[in-house]
């Protein structure tokens, strides 16, 4: 495998930050903060009121976060204070990790601050950061130093400060954003950990607070310290941590995340030297990159069953449509024709500088040959259909009726998605549409079947002369019917070998403890319309029956 | 310069009137044919042949159908019995139109050999496999399309009526629009796909782009009381307008045809029944104007 780059990014006063961008978006005469005041927010912590973040005005002023708020008060008399909000701070992280998409398929949130011993409520000064796998990605930027640029540049126009730093290791490009003094040595070039980090304080290493307080009592401070110590009694004493970030970070360990969205199979990108807008552009885009990304699933012998459009904001902000296939496909006139009807919910915002399409969901596909006259075959039209319905109306509304095999009426045919889930292993072209093989003797039972079967069986309130006889009247949604004539009873005993089922399976949940049986009548009023209703458990004296209709016939 | 005709004046004195002139009949049906070919469009299937129409199976109804049987390539209309004729009892009413529907889906079908899916589009489903088995509709063509409103519904029908794939498309619409049936008919021309609205009996008798309407009730009286075999079905079919055709009105029995692998029977067809003795006799006489019926 080719060597790694990987990109840490520390938003030091992300909360702040928030608060300021907001405030800057308002309009002069809402505006509650003037420019260069000292903000703080603050969360009650331990009883008491305490600062949260503060920005770079305030810190100067002396306010320091974890302060009691009557002593940062006391420090910087102007202090501007609002309330913390943690949820609103992980939000925006992980839109800007979804942002950095942009550079790299391959994001996620750095949670490091989460992975120690210390409170989560406590105010942590790495809590926001993000990591970027740029491995392979960087020659599109024009180089790493270019990329890096470009990042902090980006993000720092939006209002966040920000520092970055690269490395073959997650560990070492973490240390070096936090600790690197050095603002030109941001890069750590490849195998080059060791190096940057032997200097830097034991903090660089990700440990919990109270592990390198430990550390530093018997006089280890700088990661030099721990390099040339043996790692057993490391571990005895401090925990395995110790070693495993060392060795993490200098890449002797491998260490895996999650990124946060799948990283799909492929994807081609377009960036824009000037923000677009205008749908007629975005539609050019797509097809080009249409036109790209089906030469790469060609290439892999694959076809796709979804396709993502992502579009990068000005603003930093990211908008995209999805579409899906009921097959595999990598036609790109087809698959633009779907992904056309959907252009129009791309929200451009001011402007669209970067476009990339991906294919999370593909499934391999082999060469095809067109037929002679070009025209597709009726099953591929028929599958088209079946695309642009699916993709309009939601994948769950293209169904198929399948007997169940189970003699229940309710769940001897059942609907099922016309089309399979991308998840899903993948069926064989034709067979997706033929007729279903279970469709046995016991699909179609000899007795008549009602042409509507109700979702539910409804109660009905019944007049029968004698319990065990079809009724005479019957009134269902306050409207009363007289019977004409009645053929029944037919009995349908419960699914006894289904006694667990849950309840969600089960028309009435009180049913699925015992299950009684039905006795079906199929019975007609006196306007000709024919029911289909049945009285629930054998008749027993003093219990009054219940009855329900269930269907109706042609 | 065309010579002026003279304006053909009867005399108004003539002793002896002559009989006007008898048509001759291959002229006439000539002017008919093309007649029908200017009507059906200019849709693909319009232009240079009329695909053969889908009898119903008794010649007393495929007689007043222009063609001998519903156009294909054309919208048809179905609706259930109004409202106030059956106390306001919604749900069990539909029962009859649809059935008259899937019979005529699965006659359909079943000429047409074995592939061609057909569109069911809806916003609640509750079809039941074995009742449209019953009726001669194999269950496992039916691609069942659900949008969330009617506009959704309508936009299904006429992609799929367009697309020309599907056999036939069925959508259950409560009340579309006469700019939507419009749509629809010429969708259906279009893609050559025959297509069926299944609706309530509209309130005020509107002008109709699609080729037939049909009113189905179910009639009464068709299940002896007493334990009995479960009876055919049998509806009232009223043919409410019909372009090029004579509305009427005829009781029918559905037959089930040959039984196939266990999927239930493929086609069947519909016997007129005679009048019973005492309900209101089938008028097939009704004044015709410009193919609508004034009743």
């Amino acid at each position: 495998m080719a060597r790694r780059r990987f990109l840490s990014v520390w938003l030091p006063d992300l909360s702040t930050d928030r608060l300021w961008r907001r405030e800057r978006r308002r309009p002069a005469w809402e505006r509650e903060l003037a420019d260069g005041v000292p903000l703080a927010t603050v969360a009650a912590v331990q009883g008491g009121q305490r600062v949260a973040a503060a920005d770079a005005a305030a810190r100067a002023a002396g306010v320091a976060p974890g302060q009691p708020l009557a002593d940062a008060r006391a420090l910087a008399p102007g202090l501007r204070t609002l309330a913390a909000d943690p949820a609103a701070d992980t939000r925006l992280v992980g839109a800007l990790a979804d942002w950095c998409g942009r550079y790299t398929p391959w994001t996620a949130v750095d949670a490091t601050a989460d992975e120690g011993d210390i409170d989560p409520t406590a105010p942590h000064p790495f809590r926001h950061g993000l990591w970027l796998d740029i491995s392979g990605c960087a020659h599109l930027f024009g180089g790493e130093a270019a990329l890096l640029a470009d990042l902090t540049g980006r993000l720092a126009r939006m209002g966040f400060a920000n520092t970055a730093a690269l490395a073959d290791t997650a560990g070492a490009a973490w240390a070096v954003a936090r600790f690197g003094r050095d603002p030109d040595r941001r890069i750590v070039p490849p195998g080059g950990q060791r190096a940057i980090l032997a200097p830097l304080p034991l903090a660089a290493l990700r440990l919990p607070a109270g592990t390198v307080a430990a550390l530093s009592r018997v006089g280890l401070r700088r990661v030099d310290d721990l390099l040339g110590l043996p790692r057993a009694p490391l571990a005895a004493r401090f925990g395995t941590a110790v070693a495993r970030r060392l060795d993490q970070a200098l890449g002797h360990d491998a260490e895996s995340f999650v990124p946060r969205r799948p990283v799909p199979d492929l994807r081609a990108r377009l960036a824009f030297a000037e923000p677009v807008s205008a749908a007629g552009d975005l539609a050019a885009a797509a097809e080009r990159l249409l036109d790209a990304l089906c030469a790469d699933l060609e290439r892999a012998r694959l076809g796709a069953r979804r396709l993502e459009l992502v579009g990068y904001r000005v603003d930093g902000g990211r908008t995209g449509v999805a579409v899906g296939t009921s097959r595999p496909l990598r036609d790109p006139v087809r698959l633009f024709r779907l992904l056309a009807g959907k252009l129009e919910r791309l929200d451009p915002g001011f402007g669209i500088e970067t476009l990339v399409l991906a294919a999370p969901a593909t499934a391999p596909q082999g060469a095809e040959q067109a037929d002679m006259d070009g025209r597709a075959a009726r099953g591929d039209r028929l599958a088209d259909l079946l695309d642009r319905l699916g993709n309009r109306l939601g994948p769950g509304s293209l169904r198929r009726l399948r007997a169940g095999g189970s003699h229940l009426p309710e769940r001897a045919w059942r609907q099922v998605p016309a089309v399979a889930a991308p998840d899903a292993p993948p069926a064989p072209p034709a067979a997706a549409l033929d007729p279903p093989v279970a469709a046995a003797a016991d699909a179609v039972p000899p007795q008549p079947r009602p042409l509507h079967l109700l979702p539910w069986p409804e109660p009905i309130e019944v007049v029968a002369p004698v319990p065990d006889h079809p009724p005479v009247l019957f009134r269902w949604r306050r409207v009363q019917h007289r019977i004409a004539a009645a053929e029944g009873p037919e009995r349908i005993g419960p699914e006894w070998w289904h006694a667990e089922l849950p309840a969600a399976d089960v028309p009435d949940p009180a049913a699925a403890v015992q299950a009684p049986l039905r006795d079906y009548y199929r019975v007609e009023d006196e306007g000709g319309a024919r029911y289909w209703l049945y009285r629930e458990g054998l008749y027993r004296p003093g219990v009054a029956p219940r009855w329900f209709l269930h269907g109706f016939f042609g | 310069m065309t010579t002026p005709v003279p304006f053909p004046r009867r005399p108004a004195e003539s002793p002896s009137p002559d009989p006007p002139p008898r048509p001759d009949p291959a002229l006439l049906a000539d002017l008919r044919a093309r007649i029908r070919r200017l009507e059906r469009g200019h849709g693909k299937a319009g232009r240079d042949q009329v695909p053969a129409a889908l009898t119903l199976g008794d010649p007393a109804i495929d007689g007043a159908l222009p063609g001998g049987g519903l156009a294909r390539a054309a919208l048809h209309e179905v609706v259930g019995p109004p409202e106030e004729a059956m106390g306001g009892a919604m749900g069990g009413t539909m029962g009859a139109a649809t059935g008259f529907c899937a019979a005529l889906l699965g006659r359909l079908a079943a000429g047409d050999g074995a592939d061609g899916a057909i569109l069911w589009c809806c916003r609640d489903h509750d079809l039941y496999g074995p009742g449209l088995a019953a009726l001669g509709l194999d269950p496992a063509r039916l691609l069942l399309v659900r949008g969330r409103r009617d506009a959704d519904v309508l936009w299904a029908m006429e992609e799929g009526l367009r697309s020309g794939v599907p056999a036939a498309v069925v959508g259950q619409v409560a009340a579309p629009a006469a700019v939507a049936l419009r749509r629809l008919h010429l969708a259906a021309e279009t893609g050559g796909v025959t297509g069926f609205l299944l609706g309530r009996a509209p309130a005020d008798r509107q002008a109709s782009p699609a080729m037939t309407r049909w009113r189905v009730a179910p009639l009464p009286g068709g299940l002896p009381s007493g334990l009995s075999p479960w009876p055919a079905p049998r509806w009232r079919l009223e043919l409410l307008r019909c372009r090029g055709g004579r509305p009427g009105s005829w009781d029918v029995t559905w037959h089930a045809g040959p039984e196939t692998d266990g999927h239930g029977t493929a086609g069947g067809a519909f016997a007129v029944r005679p009048p019973a003795a005492g309900t209101a006799a089938p008028t097939g006489k009704k004044t015709l104007v410009f193919g609508t019926a004034e009743r």
